[in-house]
């Protein structure tokens, strides 16, 4: 260590501040552009669930529908299903809507979750705006929700044949992210 | 008319800044006469420019000139006329003219005052600060021009964040930005010594005030920050660690550092790379700080509106004025003469204790900020560092800080021996520890215990220095009184200071020994807690001008005497649609009462009550820290004797 | 003014988004008090929940813990936390429960892993990078003086002898 005494050791400890202050500068530069790019958001929350399997749930129906839906009705369709969890109260729920009615308007079955709503207020909101949804259920407590690592509304959850998580959108699905993000999944993935 | 002139005075001051840097540092280089004596001039032009473009605004503000853009979104006609004025720099727009207007008044201040400055000294300080300032101001000029015109102007503007509706918060960044820029001075300075290639012990004498009054200010500042969050926020905290805190303890860190190593440069021209290491750095991460924060990079709710293009035209400005200053130190620092040897145990050795210990404690503090932006920068993945993280890895570094921090003083010059100095602190070590100890088994918890015995080492130890110097007891009382009467201000301002920080530990020690409850009652009830019994006598309704409120009074006896009315309230700004609560505190400097008032049920309301003892110390110890400070700067030394010196230096 | 993302609701967080909306907020709205029907009431476990919430990020405010943060989610998990302490799980358990869900985002204490070594090690590496500049800026120091030749030995000789009289010797 004795040769950092030495005068070209003295020499590149003095220029230790400035690299620290270019790493620094680049890191900085780096996170910006990703900002202005959408991949990095600093109150984005990843989930821990991609690439698990479904949580354990049962959620009693939401009129119009009859029956709730089960976490093994899941599994056991066998089919690519985004779940989406919204609520009446929502604004972006309602920016979203016309998206999720192409959605299922293309074939991919929608399954809704009515989150900590009331039983009238989300069926009004379905006869006033139309329902892309296959299956729908509703989640009062949002004790559900907890359980997929919801926190706000809406949040749209893609589930593989098999019944695992593999992608999650926090927020309004826009055309951008449904056409970079989910269909890419689905065409890649399909029976993987 | 009156936004236009202002548009045009702070379009005027980019180019006298310009000027003023290039006059002032060419002018240096040359060594023209004429061309350096040009720049304080024109940065005397800088200010009454900026001062018009500043005071123009607020002109705005206050006659509700909804033409121009920012006044429309920030103001309203019916805001109380003090929040009118205080509102300019609550935006972004604003706040970035005040940071402006606040550096061509350091850039007038050194023209003012730095009279006994070499005039080539002088010419480049200016300059640095004049050639910074064009970055600052063409920022503002393009990128955030608080002068934009909207037409036609709407009937009212849409208010301002009912939370900055609060003297405390309205006084707040003036003070701040007082600090943070205040410390572009020492910045200058450096920068001006490294372009000149020596630094010597006048260098420090000069650097020294300087830095002291910018520290003053940030103390004040980040004083505010906190207690403004204690009354405000309704739930008794007053520090979060939250990036925009960490990035205004940041600053204060260093510069606490630079006050204290620049006594080491004036005293025996040692340690002067460092010194100036300190000097750039502090300004540096002020800078980065503040900016960085209203880039909206770093998770923090304190982010103004996050413009990514914004924020690359802030990273360009930081990376031109921190890089070049930065890259001239790796150039001209290793040219710089060693200075005088000293001991490890010596007054100078202490010294540089405290700087490692506080550098140490800033590096801590920049990593936890910055860690989530980087690991997500390599690896994708969102981890958050808080609170805990924080608490768990300063508060040990500050126990060695805080032990050396009464000795240092103490001990003399070049080479000391540390047992002399121990032995004359005996008696403020036995009353710390009996603080200690009895604290600790009172309340059962010995991390408070020990907080209260530093806080009494901290205290004790401070007077110990005067008592030292005064010879207390050792001598007649009238001689040690008239040595106290001849005692340098800076030696009063140091205890002074060194004071102040023991009051605000304990302060910190006795919140951490707060209760509090949570109750929901019927207005008539009472509840019993902490020794009081809290009465909600009513709850009613009180409008307000651009607010409705709902009050609850509760009455607060003690043993059937009654204590306080506190008047907790939340208020509703139907404009902005949004609730601020108001917390209502009464405080007998040895406790606070403080109670908030919560949602309504059933016809019960909630009610969070605290008791908080001497929670009013952790901010008084803070003001007399800087009352330490401004002392200090009082002193005569600081200004007479060193003309005297200059036509010395000058002839050697 | 530029607007925030606002693709998200949640119902008292949407002060928590509103406030950020506005210019310098730095912190937030509405700060209602929360719930006494709320806590636990053995003493002991409330203060082990309230202990851990604080150390579990509010995910809607994001500055904040979730003991301190009003947004509905805030107080649906802490009711989950309490829930889970009256049941007796350890706090490893229960702060486990919430990452599994959240992930590591939600602990304000970063967890000791690879990723975090120089993040919990920051405080021992700044204290050695302070003293490796210190020792060698110590031992930095000019060489000794060279040993005296012959004839300056005699003159420091002379010197000493004959005293300082006549300093042109």
């Amino acid at each position: 260590m004795a040769w950092l005494g030495s005068p070209l050791g003295r020499r590149l400890v003095l220029t230790l501040p400035v690299a620290v202050a270019a790493v620094g500068g680049a890191a900085f530069l780096t996170l910006l552009e990703r900002m202005k790019h959408g991949t990095y958001d600093p109150h984005a929350v990843p989930s821990p669930l991609i690439g698990k399997p479904v949580p354990n749930f049962t959620l009693p129906a939401q009129p119009p529908a009859t029956t709730g839906i089960s976490s093994a009705e899941l599994v056991t369709a066998k089919r690519w299903i985004l779940v989406n969890f919204f609520a009446s109260w929502c604004v972006p729920c309602q920016i979203e809507h016309p998206v999720l009615t192409e959605l299922a308007a293309a074939g991919l079955p929608i399954w809704g979750i009515a989150y900590k709503d009331t039983v009238d207020a989300a069926k009004r909101f379905l006869t006033e705006r139309g329902n892309p949804y296959t299956r729908l259920a509703r989640d009062e407590t949002g004790r559900v929700g907890i359980d997929f690592g919801v926190y706000g509304v809406p949040e749209t959850f893609l589930i593989d044949p098999h019944g695992i998580i593999r992608w999650r959108w926090a927020g309004a699905l826009s055309d951008d992210v449904v056409r970079d993000q989910l269909f890419p999944l689905l065409r890649g993935g399909s029976g993987a | 008319m009156t936004p236009e002139l202002g548009h045009f005075a702070l379009a005027l001051a980019v180019c006298l800044a310009a000027a003023q840097g290039i006059f002032g540092l060419m002018g240096a280089q040359a060594r023209r006469e004429p061309l350096m004596a040009a720049a304080p001039a024109l940065a005397v032009g800088q200010l009454i420019a900026l001062g018009t473009a500043f005071f123009t605004l607020i002109w705005c503000n206050v006659v509700s000139d909804f033409s121009v853009l920012n006044v429309v979104q920030n103001s309203q006609a019916a805001k109380p006329l003090l929040y009118k004025i205080t509102g300019t720099w609550g935006n972004h727009e604003g706040s970035i003219l005040l940071w402006c207007f606040i550096l061509a008044l350091c850039g007038a201040a050194v023209a003012a005052f730095g009279q006994d400055l070499p005039s080539s000294l002088r010419a480049r300080v200016i300059g640095v600060l004049g050639a910074s300032s064009v970055g600052f101001l063409l920022f503002a000029l393009t990128e955030s021009n608080p002068f934009l015109r909207v037409w036609p102007p709407p009937p009212d503007g849409q208010g301002m964040n009912p939370l900055l509706e609060d003297p405390g918060l309205a006084l707040h960044p003036p003070i701040l930005y007082a600090g943070y820029v205040g410390f572009a001075i020492p910045f200058a300075f450096g920068v001006a010594a490294l372009i000149e290639g020596r630094i010597d012990a006048l260098w420090g004498r000069w650097v020294r005030p300087w830095a002291l009054g910018a520290w003053c200010f940030l103390t004040g500042g980040i004083a505010l920050g906190s207690w403004w969050a204690y009354y405000e926020l309704g739930w008794g905290g007053f520090w979060f660690w939250d990036p925009v805190e960490n990035a205004s303890l940041l600053p204060w860190l260093t510069g606490t550092a630079l006050v204290h190593s620049a006594i080491v440069v004036e005293k025996r021209e040692a340690l002067k790379v460092w010194t100036v290491l300190l000097a750039i750095a502090t300004f540096s991460l002020s800078l980065s700080g503040t900016f960085l924060v209203r880039s909206g990079i770093l998770n923090s709710v304190h982010a103004f509106a996050n413009d990514p293009a914004r924020g690359i035209f802030i990273l360009a400005l930081l990376g031109l004025v921190i890089g070049s200053a930065l890259i001239l130190f790796a150039l001209r620092a290793p040219a710089l003469t060693p200075g005088g040897l000293f001991a490890p145990i010596s007054r100078e050795g202490a010294l540089v204790f405290n700087n490692i210990m506080l550098c140490a404690i800033a590096a801590v503090v920049l990593t936890g900020t910055t860690y989530p932006m980087f690991v997500n920068l390599l690896t994708g993945e969102q981890i958050s560092v808080g609170k805990p993280f924080f608490d768990a890895t300063v508060l040990p570094l500050t126990i060695p800080l805080f032990a050396a921090m009464t000795v240092g003083p103490m001990l003399p010059w070049k080479r000391a021996a540390l047992a002399p100095v121990l032995q004359r602190l005996w008696w403020a070590a036995l009353a710390a520890l009996c603080v200690g100890f009895l604290v600790g088994f009172g309340v059962r918890d010995g991390l408070v215990g020990l907080a209260f015995g530093g806080a009494a080492w901290l205290v004790l130890g401070a007077l110990a220095d005067i008592v030292e110097r005064v010879r207390l007891f050792r001598l007649p009382l009238r001689e040690s009184l008239a040595r106290a009467a001849g005692l340098p201000r800076a030696a009063w301002g140091a205890t002074v200071a060194h004071l102040g920080m023991g009051i605000t530990v304990a302060g910190i020690a006795g919140m951490a020994l707060a209760t509090h409850v949570i109750v929901a009652v019927h207005p008539g009830e009472g509840v019993d807690f902490a020794g009081y019994h809290w009465q909600l006598e009513r709850l009613y309704d009180a409008p307000g001008p651009n607010y409705t409120a709902r009050v609850a009074e509760i009455a607060v006896e003690k043993a059937g005497r009654r204590v306080a009315l506190l008047t907790p309230s939340r208020r509703s700004y139907p404009v902005q649609r949004n609730t601020v609560t108001d917390t209502a505190i009464r405080t007998n400097i040895f406790r606070d009462l403080y109670a908030a008032v919560g949602e309504e049920q059933n016809g019960k309301v909630v009610l969070r009550l605290h008791r908080n003892p001497l929670a009013p110390w952790i901010w008084l110890g803070a003001l007399v820290m800087a009352a330490g400070g401004a002392l200090s700067l009082s002193d005569r030394r600081l200004r007479v004797g060193a003309p005297l010196k200059a036509a010395a230096m000058a002839k050697a | 003014m530029r607007k925030k993302r606002i693709a998200r609701c949640q119902p008292i967080g949407a002060l928590c988004l509103l406030a950020a909306f506005f210019a310098a907020a730095p912190f937030h709205a509405a700060r209602a008090v929360s719930n006494p029907a709320e806590m636990l009431p053995d003493r002991a476990q409330e203060l082990r929940a309230e202990a851990i919430g604080q150390e579990l990020r509010c995910l809607v405010c994001q500055n904040e813990s979730i003991e301190e943060s009003d947004a509905d989610l805030a107080r649906d998990l802490r009711a989950e936390i309490r829930k889970r302490v009256a049941a007796g799980e350890s706090d490893k358990e229960v702060i486990a429960w919430m990452v599994a869900r959240y992930g590591d985002f939600v602990r304000l204490k970063p967890p000791f892993r690879l990723l975090t070594l120089v993040l919990w090690f920051s405080p021992a590496v700044a204290l050695a990078a302070g003293g490796i500049a210190v020792w060698f800026g110590l031992h930095r120091r000019p060489a000794p003086p060279q040993p005296l030749s012959a004839a300056e030995e005699a003159r420091l000789k002379r010197l000493l002898r004959e005293g300082w009289g006549n300093p042109r010797s």
